[in-house]
């Protein structure tokens, strides 16, 4: 006699299912592109090697060397100092005169898209001279360099996050630059703060 | 008692598997979805150092990629585990500073893209973080003379706590 074999309910089957898929969707990591963008320095013609003078106030020295120590400015640092430094660096609100010169600019915004400019949009201030010039041993380590050149971006990014917080109430990052409006105020601050990271010719520096 | 003595005479229990093939879709259709094909295999050893100010690489289709790092153990017997640099899936090894290889590299994946993104493209650097500088700055005059200048130092993202940490 055929016994009924009692069938496990497969009701709740779609349910569990369901669950593993956004237990799935939610752990797992898409591998994603990030990384720091930088430009390169075309390559100078060879008729065109002209030594460009800059006043010495004007240029900040980084410099990481074989053992992969920080020197800025001639003094020894530590890589989490490197970011404030870059910031008075570029900002020099007391006008050190060891500090870059800063040069009276004016930007244009969009007209009327902050209550702190005039009508007319255009942004009348002081921007930096300063270079930083970051230089490097044919031994030191990538990543290292690295953290260096993300402190100074760091740097950089911080300023015109402040600026666009105070002027336009939105951080930087949030800038749609796919609107031509937010583009421009884009566009300005990149103006105002300019990524001015110069890297030399690499070559062997003593220790 | 009598309860479990009736169990021991069967035969044991089927499941209801009519939903199986849809469970075993659902997670195929998952895993297609969410797998991205490796075009090229990496034969050298990246692990990629962490930073803060790190941006998504938006556009793929402008994005091509340097390998720089030491080589896997079975291609080390051959080469050697001094750093090596990987375009597309060819280890370079040209003396001294890879001027022809990139340049060449460059080119093929300039054609690649269409004439109004020529200007665009973008040079994904995926450097080990152990690797000494010299390899990196290399790589970089040769992709000057290349005149691909837009670059990006692959890294992943790093969390830091608002202010200075230690």
């Amino acid at each position: 006699m055929a016994r009924e074999t009692p069938e496990v309910n497969g009701g709740s089957l779609a349910d569990i299912a369901f669950l593993l898929l956004i237990f799935f969707l939610v752990t797992t990591t898409m591998d994603i592109d990030t990384g720091i963008t930088r430009l390169l320095p075309p390559e100078p013609e060879e008729e065109e090697k002209v030594e460009v003078k800059v006043n010495k106030r004007n240029v900040l020295v980084v410099l990481l060397n074989r053992s992969d120590r920080l020197m800025v400015g001639g003094a020894e640092m530590d890589r989490l100092d490197l970011k404030d430094k870059t910031i008075q660096f570029f900002t020099n609100p007391a006008n050190d005169v060891n500090l870059p010169e800063r040069d009276d600019v004016e930007i244009q915004f969009p007209p009327g898209s902050s209550s702190l400019l005039p009508p007319d949009g255009i942004w009348r201030g002081k921007v930096s001279k300063g270079v930083i010039s970051l230089q490097n041993d044919r031994s030191t380590t990538y990543g290292k360099y690295l953290q260096v050149q993300n402190e100074l971006v760091a740097a950089v990014n911080e300023l015109r996050n402040e600026f666009c917080n105070l002027y336009f109430e939105k951080d930087y990052a949030d800038l749609n630059t796919t609107s031509p409006h937010e583009e421009e105020i884009h566009n300005g601050i990149r103006k105002i703060y300019k990524m001015n990271i110069s890297e030399s010719d690499p070559k062997n520096i003593d220790r | 008692m009598a309860k479990f003595r009736r169990k021991k005479g069967k035969e044991g229990v089927s499941i209801n598997t009519a939903s199986l093939p849809d469970i075993v879709f659902m997670l195929l259709f998952f895993f297609m979805v969410s797998t991205t094909m490796r075009e090229t295999e990496v034969q050298v050893q990246v692990k990629v150092p962490e930073a803060t100010e790190v941006k998504k690489l938006e556009k793929k289709s402008l994005v091509s990629y340097i390998y720089v790092g030491r080589p896997v153990a079975h291609v080390a017997r051959m080469y050697g585990t001094e750093p090596l640099i990987q375009l597309n899936d060819k280890l370079v090894n040209e003396e001294g500073i890879p001027y022809e290889s990139v340049q060449d590299f460059v080119l093929f994946e300039r054609e690649k893209l269409p004439e109004s993104e020529k200007k665009k493209m973008i040079m994904s650097l995926r450097i080990d973080e152990n690797i000494p500088m010299g390899k990196v700055d290399d790589v970089k005059q040769a992709l000057r003379r290349a005149r691909a200048l837009i670059i990006n130092y692959s890294a992943r993202k790093e969390y830091r706590k608002q202010g200075r940490q230690r």
